[in-house]
């Protein structure tokens, strides 16, 4: 009996003293506590509000509070955020913030949590948050949010309804001409651009040095729209050169390019009769590195002596290197890209600039196609458009009306 | 058939991505980033293409003796030197032979041919700042006003310098640089619809 007295008694000394020593690993950092505080925080208890604030596929759920009264914000140490996935309790920390915050996001995108067993929040997933006041005496009181929350992924970004509605005119816009290019057939007036008239010289003037002709397609890759529209100037350029029998060089930067650019010479050879005058030669991959290609195609320039040089797609800092070389050799040169800051590097070493979207109108102007023409038509008209909301806007601005201000600078940022 | 199943494709990727654009559903976004794999995957797969390109041309070259020919034998064993490197173990390590060639022969070699763009540069701006014309001259004055501003002895002269600089980069630059960025962005977009209903056709190789 006594025996059994007095294993019950170590029993009990042994859980007490490891659930004393457990408190204190917890909470070396109780020292003392000002319990006047205490009715302060309860007093003040800050009521967690929930919103679902999932975007960009990313979701997030977004946790705000009253701030804390500002007489017992020395006293706090931390405010903690804890979630619990099941139900009311299992409460697992994920955030600690300064006592003076009043939101917290908690997003599927965020890695570093305090409790790595909270893992990301997910969607369809019921979640409940709490809200943790750490005195700096080590003690926590904690508030629950008003209610749970299940985080919805969303269908449409809201924010993006400007640029939304732009597209949608833009797009009609586009379809409409169209509709009318193909009734009235080519009989649009469009603007007349200098550098395009200017090839068909250019590539004169070669057939009578009988020396070659070189269109660069630069570094871009084959989806910029850059190097899309840099295809149907080739296709012309070819089909001249295969008309005047004059040499082609296409030296490429990217393989994929390089394909694109063999079949639109192949098949501008073919329409122009002189199948047979087409060479895989002509068209070819260089290397994918920047300086290692200028060194490449300005070495070709100088040993070939080519007439005239075409550039024509997404240019860098190699802009200068290559059209400096081709001045230095006395050819023709006509450029287009759509980087502003290469612009003027061309401007000053090319005989013809295409400036920004003059590129992309090229293959309107060259076809003469009518369902290309209309496209270029919505064009301007869109611009117009666009003109008038930077009017607006400016007025907007001016004269503070918020809601036409949001919306205009929204459509034009997306612009 | 030929063309019309890769516009179809074309049309029907490009019009998921538009849409894909406003949605921020966990779908989309998977469907976005999977077009981006493909993307690179594809990109991959075209490698030996260029590889073969460029090695047929260079043998040609070097067998019909063309003009530069001797390049083009450096050109073919750089090639095959520094893909036989590549494949030897630890080849990436700093202090393997594969990074001392890369190191102390090709970065210099890029670096030479980027700091020729200092020399063109100072050759360009002669020609573009001669006072030709009312344009040029407008252009000369503001290119001075600006590299005063930009240099300490601009700042040493008079204070103005700067804000005079500062006044031209933010106003009449910028202006002119966001009315052809509008322009581009019009411009894009129409490429974009063009290729989506299958009007323009030139990235097929055809028109």
């Amino acid at each position: 009996m006594c025996k059994t007295i007095r294993l019950l008694l170590g029993l009990v000394a042994g859980v007490v003293l490891c659930s004393l020593s457990a408190v204190c690993a917890m909470e070396p950092a109780v020292i003392s506590m000002d319990y006047s505080v205490t009715p302060r925080i309860l007093k003040s208890k800050p009521v967690a509000k929930v919103d679902d604030v999932s975007s960009d596929g990313i979701i997030a759920v977004k946790i705000t509070w009253d701030p804390l009264d500002a007489e017992i914000l020395p006293y706090i140490e931390n405010i903690l955020i804890y979630r619990s996935a099941i139900s009311d309790d299992d409460f697992k920390l994920i955030g600690t913030l300064k006592a003076e915050s009043t939101e917290y996001i908690d997003a599927s995108d965020t890695e570093a949590r305090i409790d790595p067993a909270a893992g990301p929040v997910r969607s369809n997933w019921v979640y409940y948050y709490k809200i943790g006041v750490l005195t700096r005496e080590g003690f926590i009181f904690l508030f629950s949010a008003e209610d749970y929350i299940i985080p919805q992924p969303v269908w449409f970004d809201i924010e993006k309804i400007a640029p939304f509605i732009a597209t949608l005119i833009f797009f009609i816009l586009v379809i409409g001409f169209i509709q009318v290019a193909r009734r009235r057939g080519a009989d649009l007036y469009v603007r007349p651009i200098a550098g395009m008239n200017e090839i068909d010289n250019a590539i004169g003037r070669a057939t009578e040095m009988g020396r070659p002709i070189l269109y660069v397609l630069g570094l871009g890759s084959p989806e910029d729209i850059a190097t899309i529209a840099s295809y149907t100037i080739l296709a012309r350029v070819a089909k001249k050169t295969a008309e005047f029998r004059t040499d082609l060089i296409v030296p490429c930067n990217e393989p994929i390019v390089m394909t694109i650019a063999q079949e639109t010479v192949r098949n501008a050879y073919l329409e122009a009769g002189h199948p047979d005058a087409y060479s895989d030669d002509m068209v070819f991959f260089v290397t994918s590195m920047q300086f290692a290609y200028v060194a490449a195609v300005n070495g070709l320039m100088l040993r070939e002596r080519t007439a005239t040089n075409c550039y024509f797609g997404k240019f860098y800092a190699e802009s200068l290197l290559l059209s400096e070389t081709g001045n230095i050799a006395g050819s023709i040169q006509v450029a287009g890209t759509d980087e502003v800051a290469q612009l003027p590097f061309f401007v000053t070493t090319c005989d013809y600039t295409l400036i920004g979207e003059e590129l992309y109108a090229a293959s309107a102007y060259l076809g003469r196609d009518p369902l290309l023409l209309g496209a270029l038509k919505a064009q301007d008209y869109a611009k117009a458009i666009t003109m008038v909301l930077i009017y607006l806007a400016t007025i907007a601005l001016s004269v503070n009306i918020a809601g036409i201000t949001i919306f205009v600078k929204g459509l034009i940022d997306y612009l | 058939m030929k063309r019309r199943i890769p516009i179809l494709i074309v049309s029907i990727t490009g019009f998921l991505l538009t849409v894909q654009y406003f949605c921020p559903h966990p779908y989309s976004e998977a469907f976005y980033n999977n077009a981006l794999d493909w993307l690179v995957i594809i990109g991959i797969f075209a490698m030996p293409l260029g590889i073969y390109s460029m090695v047929r041309i260079q043998f040609q070259k070097v067998a019909r003796q063309e003009s530069g020919w001797g390049f083009a034998v450096i050109s073919l064993i750089s090639l095959f030197v520094m893909l036989g490197l590549g494949y030897t173990p630890k080849c990436l390590e700093a202090g393997s032979f594969f990074m001392k060639l890369f190191e102390f022969i090709y970065i210099p070699i890029q670096a030479t041919m980027f700091s020729l763009l200092a020399f063109y540069i100072a050759s360009a701006a002669y020609r573009a700042f001669r006072a030709r014309n009312l344009l040029a001259s407008i252009v000369l004055v503001s290119a001075i006003l600006v590299m005063l501003g930009r240099v300490p002895i601009g700042m040493a002269i008079h204070p103005i310098f700067p804000e005079i600089a500062d006044w031209i980069m933010n106003f009449p630059n910028m202006a002119a640089q966001r009315a052809i960025n509008i322009g581009l962005g019009l411009g894009a977009a129409s490429t974009a619809i063009k290729i989506v209903l299958g009007v323009e056709r030139s990235y097929m190789g055809f028109e």
